[in-house]
């Protein structure tokens, strides 16, 4: 959460309101409930192991039991507790997730800036090299490369998904890059005699944040269900607890026809859980960044609709899902203006 | 025809670097598993298939990578993929040629579904930006997006396949039938297509749909949509041939990323359900450590998904003339 902040708060923006903007935008219900969800879960796999100290792979008799007071979650085959399974598990899902997403990122970094600000020759390589990775379909790549590995822990499963990943971030990266490297103040930096690492890190960087922590995440969510893929299928380390490794063993231990839903379901239903968390805050990125997404919530109900579709705006405006998101524009704008441009159809951007 | 031409010169080049690096990975993996393999079955191969897979694997340590890389090609051109060691001695080829086909009119037809109905309903939920449903669908259909597919996947075979008993939890046809291109055996087939062309819609529907409905957000305060409202032309015409033809361009665009993701979740669909498809039979070859199998079925795979690909970009042709204008 913390990175983010101050990701989007690095951005250097011309107007004063510029600030209050990003504020607003971090207050979206939709980043503050994705921030709320995530945070569970990386708390509950931080501190999860240490309050509840269930060993998760210690064997009992009590197999297959239903959720108790002594098993929260229940049981699995060999009477290991699933509670004790899923607080431990989430660490090596999430640090495989995050880990793999982080060095993915920042080679995706790397290629797509550098590609896109030095342009000729060198940017005709990279992205050619970037469009392979991007077509190659990972999975199968992830799976071939996992057969030959000799060992297969987090580590390696870890590596093996970033190096597979990071196209995705480079190509979206250097679009952005190709679009700002002809700004004004980039030309004016130039001009001023700056380094081209100083121009890089300084002038262009910042202002991709929002999209950098965009692929950032969505390469968690894609490195998370990889991981769990690769471990369902036995392809990671079957002894190192993960949610995919506990969802291989549930299927292997035939759980649902055994009726044991609480051994099946709770991995599958944390890797969902943690999976939108990351996409909401990715949707309210993707508003800030495109201020036309933001006004399609409340703040500008477009004429366009109201006047063509009465059928579909006679009930009263349905409580939206960023109900208490005021945009900065709209608490700034007399209403006499607002009305204005509602009226020419624009929205509030 | 110059943007046909680059995308077909691209994807040689892709095929290109997909062969090579089949072609690498084994030899740059540390140590070489390949080789005990090939110790264990020392017997009972033919010399001619012994060789094979000494060129596929680079066992042959005389041999220069060059002069490896060159057998390889001319291995791989006369569709030379070595012996299967789990479907022994089946070659290679063989066993991809067989499960091949199921695999593409599964994965062909649910994408094709997915597709259709994402983009459908992103267009009405963008036109109709700010509703409820456009409030609620999005989040429902991300929460079905980040569900592991085979989790969703084993989930609906043990409602629909072993209680409900609606549909058949496993395989790929009913084994009464006899395999061929008769209406028994094609009726047998679709029915047991149902459940996993279910749960890749389910998965996979959410990107095009929030892809789509965002795009058209974004195109719908375009400016030539308030002039073609300002015309007063029907909301219809506005929406589709306005709006929706220029909000669909980068969903086409990204066909690339995303067919990588359904087929990356298809191949775990298709090992769940047991469906006879070319995933399973990858789950089998690495479960085997069947590295001719897994080589061949990643080639296969990745010449597909880039055969899918050049249709995506034939089909941007047909929708943005811009493309075509500078022939």
């Amino acid at each position: 959460m913390a990175a983010v902040a101050t990701a989007l708060g690095d951005a250097p923006v011309a107007e004063e309101t510029g600030r209050l903007r990003q504020i607003a935008a971090l207050r979206s219900p939709k980043i503050l409930a994705g921030f709320a969800i995530l945070a569970i879960f990386v708390l509950a796999a931080i501190i999860g192991p240490i309050v509840y100290t269930t060993d998760p792979s210690a064997l009992s008799t009590a197999a297959l039991q239903g959720p108790s007071a002594a098993h929260p979650l229940g049981t699995t085959a060999t009477g290991q507790d699933v509670l004790a399974q899923l607080l431990v598990g989430g660490r090596v899902s999430l640090f495989v997730g995050f880990v793999s997403a982080a060095i993915a990122t920042i080679i995706g970094m790397l290629v797509g800036v550098a590609g896109g600000y030095i342009a000729g020759l060198t940017d005709e390589v990279l992205s050619v090299f970037t469009n392979i990775f991007l077509v190659i379909p990972t999975l199968p790549l992830v799976i071939v490369i996992s057969g030959y590995l000799p060992s297969r822990g987090a580590v390696s499963v870890t590596l093996v998904i970033a190096i597979t990943g990071w196209a995705w971030g480079a190509r979206v990266q250097r679009a952005q890059t190709l679009s700002i490297r002809r700004r004004d103040y980039v030309t004016a930096a130039k001009a001023t005699g700056e380094g081209i690492v100083r121009i890089l890190v300084w002038e262009i960087l910042p202002n991709e944040m929002a999209i950098v922590v965009a692929g950032f995440l969505f390469t968690v969510i894609f490195a998370i269900l990889t991981q769990a893929g690769l471990a369902f299928l036995g392809l990671s380390s079957v002894s190192q607890w993960s949610w995919g490794t506990m969802l291989y063993w549930a299927q292997n231990g035939q759980a649902l026809p055994a009726g044991a839903w609480w051994w099946f379901v709770p991995p599958g239903l944390c890797i969902a859980l943690v999976g939108s968390s990351l996409a909401l805050i990715n949707f309210g990125i993707d508003e800030f960044v495109n201020p036309r997404l933001r006004a399609a919530g409340i703040t500008a109900r477009p004429t366009l609709q109201r006047r063509r579709r009465p059928g579909t705006s006679q009930a009263p405006a349905p409580p939206p899902a960023n109900a208490g998101f005021v945009s900065p524009g709209e608490r700034f704008t007399p209403v006499a203006k607002r009305e204005k441009s509602r009226q020419r159809g624009e929205g509030e951007s | 025809m110059r943007f046909l031409i680059r995308r077909v010169s691209f994807y040689i080049v892709t095929a290109w670097a997909a062969v090579t690096l089949n072609f690498l990975i084994p030899r740059l993996m540390p140590g070489n598993p390949a080789q005990i393999l090939l110790s264990r079955f020392q017997g009972r191969l033919s010399p001619n298939a012994l060789r094979s897979l000494t060129t596929l694997f680079g066992l042959n340590s005389h041999a220069s990578l060059g002069t490896q890389y060159l057998q390889y090609w001319s291995d791989l051109l006369r569709s030379n993929l070595g012996i299967s060691f789990s479907y022994f001695p089946e070659p290679v080829s063989t066993v991809i040629g067989t499960s091949m086909w199921w695999t593409i009119v599964l994965i062909g037809v649910s994408t094709i579904i997915a597709f259709v109905l994402g983009t459908v309903a992103g267009v009405m939920i963008g036109w109709h930006r700010g509703s409820r449903l456009d409030t609620y669908l999005p989040s429902a259909t991300t929460f079905l997006a980040s569900v592991p597919y085979f989790w969703l996947g084993i989930i609906t075979v043990y409602v629909f396949g072993s209680i409900l008993h609606w549909f058949p939890p496993s395989g790929g046809y009913s084994l009464s039938t006899t395999v061929g291109f008769n209406g028994s055996f094609i009726a047998s087939a679709a029915y047991h297509a149902v459940l996993p062309a279910v749960t890749i819609v389910v998965s996979s529907v959410a990107g095009w749909l929030i892809g789509m409905r965002n795009m058209m957000v974004t195109t719908l305060s375009e400016d030539y949509v308030v002039m073609a409202e300002a015309k007063g032309l029907r909301p219809r015409r506005i929406m589709y041939a306005y709006a929706a033809r220029n909000a669909i361009l980068p969903s086409l665009a990204s066909f690339a990323m995303s067919l990588g993701f359904v087929v990356s979740g298809a191949i775990l669909t298709e090992i769940v359900f047991s469906y006879p498809g070319i995933g399973y039979v990858l789950f089998l070859a690495v479960s085997n450590n069947d590295y001719p199998l897994m080589e061949g079925i990643f080639l296969v795979i990745t010449l597909a998904v880039l055969i899918a690909n050049l249709l995506a970009d034939i089909a941007y042709l047909v929708v943005d003339p811009r493309t075509r204008e500078d022939s």
